[in-house]
């Protein structure tokens, strides 16, 4: 009976953490649907940007106020992960407070500065509420905010606020069992740890006895890393995968100038024949010639894997709908609704491959029309606001420009000024009905 | 000066056996665009004045095909490029200057995977080079005390990184440059990107270049200088939305520097 909860703790670890691990498969498979594409390229470069944009945060403080508090948090969520290391090592042995006695005085300085850390968290997470709630920011009240990804932000902010609390409680409450004497709890070396912050839970806690006391630091303790791994299986379900998909969204993010589009090489092909005078325009395709590529994307797989991870990077903070010229001029088009579509539909098409064995079963559905509709993808003036915002290198305008070239290539669906323009092109090598031998006229009109 | 503009052509030029250091490309709108081929004047004036050794390509330039691409038409864009780029190695062109930061992006950025490899420069960075080698300089205060701001084209400033070139130049004026609320890397784009120039907008509350505009009244200009011939139509067409074409002027940078050189 000694050992129950040591063995009880460690099947709810192993239980957290083997969900977790199925659902970063199911992730990796979804991901996996995406198009191949070489991002092979300029290692040194995008470990570089990895370690200013995600690790750095550089991006971030362009908007000083949410830059600074988002710091907050983020340092506070991996240095307190120090001590979650600590807990679930107590956890598993039955020790505790292992990490003090090899630590000493340095245990005492981590300690207080997680609890100080603790406390700044509270005060970012309840302002970052308010601007959410209460002063109802303008891009966190868009159209494709209503509903779950509402509930997804407060949520997010509630389990951390939770967390920070359960863990300043277990920290009091053990700090007052240290000072007690009770048994398993004090040290004769003293006490361990700093509490800065938790010592002041005393007031609320000193009438009671040592019992109860193990029972609130137990329980606190226990919610505590319970929370942690529900939270952790939270994130597969939530936007707020953006914590662990940061780091290889900026690895693999855009090196090239944002104005540089890619060059489908599908249709370089095609031109080349085409400009050929030797090439037979009846000639029949070879027979085991494969089918030719589709054009542009109408539906995720058609996007390859890198705009998928962005999609799943995405956090929702809307830095790129604000940005974005046509949004702001009251059209529909939003960014961040890019993004979120993409993900959903990827979601979508993930969980029908789940259901049908392995292999996806047509849903008569696809991103173009049933997510992403036509009026969005035209109203994009191409900008690279949205692009240039993105704290983590997402690019929303990529997928935008691969689905106009399906509605233009595969369904001739481009608006009829447009066509006009490309017919002109076409004819006279320019977007406006002039000659191309009038090229030069100007030199001579006065 | 006022005298003629001398603009010799790619053909003119390879039958007297002669090739010129860098290629002016004039783009679509700086041939057709009534407001931009005075753009394309100034500049060609700055270029006889500096003596510079260039040549237009003439009726053998066409589109480059960035509205085509912006607007999904990979196929058209890759015909216009394949096409182009075949005149321009036949003539073994090495350097390019053009006064749209469309053409500059495409020819800079999407034609080398296609087999055109250039050394292309936007004409603000070409004149701030001028400038900084002495050959042109800048006399009298046209602009002296004026108040210009500079609106950032996509095109150049985010998609490539040009910033500088055209606000040093401006700064050479002795004028006052004033920023927008939104200009460098946050610039508001003027509406006419992505082939938006070529059809109408989609429903909202406000057109782009209206609320760029206003933007750019904030800071009570007496010109706003923009670097783009589309930008250019944008803004001129936002100034005379709010009527004050009387006291606010639409000027490229190139406009600017040509009459503050008395050209």
């Amino acid at each position: 009976m000694e050992y129950l909860p040591n063995i009880l703790f460690t099947l709810v670890l192993l239980c957290g953490i083997g969900f977790f691990a199925k659902n970063v498969r199911r992730l990796v498979r979804n991901i996996k649907l995406g198009k191949d594409v070489d991002v092979s390229d300029n290692k040194p470069q995008r470990w570089n940007n990895m370690a200013r944009i995600a690790l750095g945060q550089t991006k971030m403080v362009a908007r000083p106020i949410a830059g600074f508090l988002h710091i907050v948090v983020y340092v506070g969520f991996i240095i307190i992960n120090v001590e979650v290391l600590e807990i679930i090592l107590d956890g598993i042995l039955g020790t505790h407070r292992l990490f003090s006695a090899p630590l000493g005085a340095v245990y005492d300085l981590l300690i207080g500065s997680f609890e100080i850390l603790a406390i700044l968290v509270i005060v970012a997470v309840v302002i970052f509420w308010i601007r959410r709630n209460i002063i109802r920011l303008q891009r966190f009240i868009k159209p494709e905010m209503e509903g779950w990804p509402k509930k997804d932000g407060n949520l997010i902010l509630y389990i951390e606020l939770v967390l920070m609390f359960l863990f300043l409680t277990m920290n009091g409450a053990d700090y007052q069992l240290q000072q007690m004497g009770a048994a398993h709890y004090a040290s004769e070396a003293g006490i361990m740890g700093s509490f800065p912050i938790s010592q002041f839970l005393g007031p609320l806690i000193n009438g009671m006895s040592i019992s109860s006391l193990v029972i609130v630091e137990r329980t606190a303790w226990w919610l505590h890393i319970v929370g942690i791994l529900f939270f952790l299986n939270y994130l597969y379900y939530s936007k707020h995968l953006h914590i662990l998909l940061a780091f290889p969204n900026t690895f693999y993010g855009n090196l090239k100038p944002k104005g540089q589009f890619k060059n489908l090489e599908a249709v370089t092909a095609e031109v080349k024949l085409m400009m050929d005078p030797s090439a037979d325009p009846f000639a029949a395709p070879e027979e085991d010639a494969p089918d030719p590529e589709k054009f542009g994307a109408s539906d995720v797989v058609d996007l390859n894997w890198v705009q998928l991870l962005n999609s799943y990077t995405c956090t929702e903070c809307g830095r790129c709908t604000s940005e974005c010229p046509a949004n702001q001029t009251g059209k529909k088009l939003s960014p961040r609704k890019i993004m979120m579509d993409t993900r959903d539909r990827l979601q979508e098409v993930g969980e029908n491959i789940e259901a049908n064995k392995g292999s996806f079963v047509d849903d008569g559905k696809q991103l173009l029309d049933d997510y992403i509709s036509r009026e969005e993808l035209w109203a994009c003036t191409s900008c690279n606001a949205c692009v240039e915002a993105c704290p983590i290198s997402i690019d929303p305008l990529s997928i935008i420009m691969d689905m106009r070239q399906y509605l233009v290539m595969e369904q001739s669906a481009a608006p009829s000024d447009l066509n006009n323009m490309m017919g002109n092109i076409e004819n006279n090598g320019a977007p406006w009905p002039f000659n191309q031998m009038d090229r030069l006229n100007w030199v001579e009109e006065s | 000066m006022g005298s003629e503009l001398k603009v010799p052509t790619m053909a003119e030029l390879f039958a007297a056996g002669q090739q010129p250091e860098v290629l002016f490309w004039v783009g679509c709108a700086g041939s057709f665009d009534d407001r931009a081929k005075k753009i394309t004047k100034a500049f060609i004036k700055i270029l006889n004045n500096a003596d510079v050794s260039f040549a237009v390509l003439g009726t053998e330039e066409s589109c480059t095909g960035d509205p085509a691409k912006r607007a999904g038409n990979e196929f058209l864009f890759q015909m216009q490029a394949v096409t182009n780029i075949e005149v321009m190695n036949a003539y073994g062109i090495k350097k390019v200057v053009t006064a749209c930061p469309h053409c500059f992006n495409t020819l800079k950025n999407e034609y080398p995977g296609l087999g055109g490899t250039y050394d292309v420069v936007h004409h603000t960075q070409f004149l701030k080079q001028l400038l900084e080698e002495g050959k042109i300089s800048l006399e009298g205060g046209t602009y002296k005390g004026k108040r210009i701001t500079y609106h950032d084209p996509c095109y150049l400033g985010r998609a490539n990184n040009v910033y500088e070139a055209p606000r040093d130049l401006i700064r050479k004026l002795d004028a006052e440059l004033v920023e927008m609320k939104n200009c460098k890397k946050k610039g508001l784009c003027c509406g006419a990107g992505g082939a938006q120039m070529f059809k109408e907008p989609e429903k909202g509350d406000k057109d782009v270049n209206i609320e760029r505009t206003e933007q750019a009244m904030e800071t009570q200009p007496d010109i706003i200088a923009a670097a783009c011939p589309f930008c250019n139509t944008m803004m001129t067409d936002g100034v005379k939305n709010k009527e004050k074409e009387a006291s606010v002027a639409v000027m490229d940078i190139a406009e600017l520097i040509a009459t503050a050189a008395d050209l």
